[in-house]
């Protein structure tokens, strides 16, 4: 930073910025410095952070393979050597955690890219397009919602075959739906913006409208929602985990954990409780998360 | 340069049907900057929207350069001819675009090159400094965006620009800023302007010729030095004339 006689701080705080990469990196910094705020959003941010560390160096941190049997020390309860205990195989249950959570990760980030932008897309046609392409779009949105989410996704997977990919396909294809209801709820009270009609007596074709000027004013409301949609994800995944439509033994996958200890919850909590305390703790940070995104995000909420 | 012949603009159908302009005439020299004025609701913004394709429902002939024009279609040499400024500055800008790319989206679109200096030039043009060209329109004042979005307009070079009220949301220190601004521009560029306005006073001071409006039709064109010698020959012209003058009186 050459900007003599100015601190990083200021210089990101500038009112006149003086280059393209000046008023970007501003505008990150400002909506960092609202994020950060919101003591509760932090909270959220680490755990997520440190929820990522744990599924990158998964190998590295768990004590022992998450698969290595021991019948003799089966169903012991947590102690200094297995902190969260074992499960009805004898595995330690903190090392499945730390696996599973690259199973979570997964799951998650592969849902909440795919759903959003099908919703993105779907909608923001619909809202834009209006007329009988509006009809139909939204009229295929109203089918998908009109089956239970759970439901549905089982539908799929009975369809394709239980496996932790099918359960993710169909996760996305039954999370879409409310996405594109938003993405064409925004787009409707901007389509017949000044800004529009501005940009297209310049000259601009539908789809630059669509993607340069339209979108940027849905995605963020998606972001929000979709940061608070991922618990659900979660637990939607861990449903299906848990009925054995998911993960496929022996991977450790947490709601299918969740599943194994059902038979002993009575004698031996922890089997089951452990990996629903892991799901709880995550969906909280997701929670949190949405929370903080949206006070950043949200243009309905600006002070400004 | 352009040429209005018997335009009817229509809302919806019927039995809803509203008319908004019933048939409209005027011409506007090359060169010439002339004035659509009239009250709320006299459909003074339609015609101009008409005229720039934001609405298809109309008939009659709208003639740009010589050139008809049909439906909401217009091609890109109407584009590079005819561009707008809008009312209201804080609608007519996009919320997540900075002035930078605002100007060098229009400036590519309109298929110019050496973009960099072009948006200088067209800050410079518009009297915003270097200073305002990264800057989000939440970062600039009523005037200054309304600046920033003459500047779009002017990006494509166009040869007639439609002012949509340009000023009626500006407070009025401002408002005189913008109106010499943009006559300084038209004299600068050799622009054709078509202004709407229900400020008789701006029409007086930025126009040549106008056309006062009422209930969606053309009551009288005139021209300005007429309406100063109060020469009108409506009794509405009379009327909004007599409003004006009371109002300044006032």
């Amino acid at each position: 930073m050459s900007v003599t006689g100015m601190t990083r701080r200021e210089w990101l705080l500038s009112d006149a910025p003086l280059t393209r990469r000046q008023a970007r990196l501003g505008a990150l910094y400002q909506g960092w410095l609202t994020f950060r705020a919101n003591k509760l959003a932090m909270f959220g941010l680490v755990i997520l952070i440190l929820l990522i560390g744990m599924a990158i160096l998964a190998p590295w941190i768990a004590p022992q393979s998450p698969f290595a049997q021991n019948l003799a020390g089966r169903l012991a309860p947590p102690s200094a050597e297995h902190w969260l205990g074992t499960d009805a195989l004898g595995r330690d249950i903190l090392s499945r955690l730390i696996h599973g959570s690259r199973i979570t990760l997964f799951i998650v980030g592969t849902v909440a890219l795919i759903a959003p932008i099908i919703g993105l897309f779907i909608g923001t046609v619909a809202g834009f397009a209006g007329g009988w392409i509006d009809q139909v779009l939204m009229r295929i949105t109203d089918i998908f919602l009109a089956f239970p989410k759970l439901i549905l996704a089982l539908a799929f997977v009975a369809a394709l075959g239980p496996s932790i990919g099918n359960a993710v396909l169909a996760l996305a294809l039954t999370a879409w739906p409310p996405y594109a209801r938003l993405a064409r709820a925004e787009t409707l009270t901007v389509r017949n913006a000044d800004f529009i009609a501005a940009a297209r007596l310049q000259g601009a074709g539908p789809m630059r409208l669509l993607v340069r000027h339209i979108w940027p004013l849905c995605i963020s409301s998606l972001i929000v929602r979709v940061a608070l949609d991922m618990a659900g994800i979660i637990l939607s995944a861990a449903g299906l985990g848990f009925l054995g439509l998911g993960a496929q033994p022996p991977m450790p996958e947490w709601g299918a954990m969740i599943s194994d200890g059902r038979a002993y919850i009575l004698d031996f909590w922890w089997v089951a409780a452990m990996p629903g305390l892991a799901i709880f703790i995550v969906s909280l940070a997701f929670n949190l998360l949405g929370d903080g995104l949206r006070d950043v995000l949200d243009p309905k909420g600006d002070k400004s | 340069m352009l040429t209005v012949e018997n335009l009817d603009v229509w809302f919806g159908f019927p039995p809803d049907r509203v008319d908004a302009v019933r048939s409209a005439d005027f011409s506007v020299a090359q060169g010439e900057s002339f004035g659509l004025v009239g009250e709320s609701g006299s459909g003074k913004s339609t015609i101009l929207r008409a005229i720039a394709g934001l609405i298809d429902s109309w008939s009659g002939r709208i003639e740009v350069a010589g050139r008809s024009v049909t439906g909401d279609r217009r091609d890109r040499a109407f584009y590079k001819t005819v561009q707008m400024v809008f009312q209201d500055p804080y609608a007519s800008l996009h919320p997540r675009h900075s002035v930078d790319a605002v100007l060098s989206e229009a400036l590519r679109l309109q298929g110019m090159d050496d973009i960099d200096n072009r948006i200088q030039r067209l800050l410079d043009d518009v009297g915003l400094g270097r200073g305002f060209r990264f800057r989000y329109p939440h970062q600039l004042s009523g005037g200054q965006r309304q600046r920033v979005a003459i500047a779009r307009a002017l990006a494509g070079e166009p040869r007639l620009l439609l002012l949509d009220e340009p000023t009626s949301a500006l407070d009025v220190s401002v408002q005189a800023e913008i109106l010499n601004l943009l006559a300084d521009l038209r004299a600068e560029h050799r622009l054709t302007y078509l202004m709407v306005s229900h400020d008789l006073a701006v029409v007086g001071h930025m126009c040549d010729r106008l056309a006062v409006m009422q209930h969606g039709r053309i009551v009288e064109v005139m021209t300005v030095d007429a309406l100063r010698q109060g020469a009108a020959r409506q009794d509405y012209t009379r009327h909004l004339i007599h409003a004006s003058a009371g109002y300044e009186r006032v």
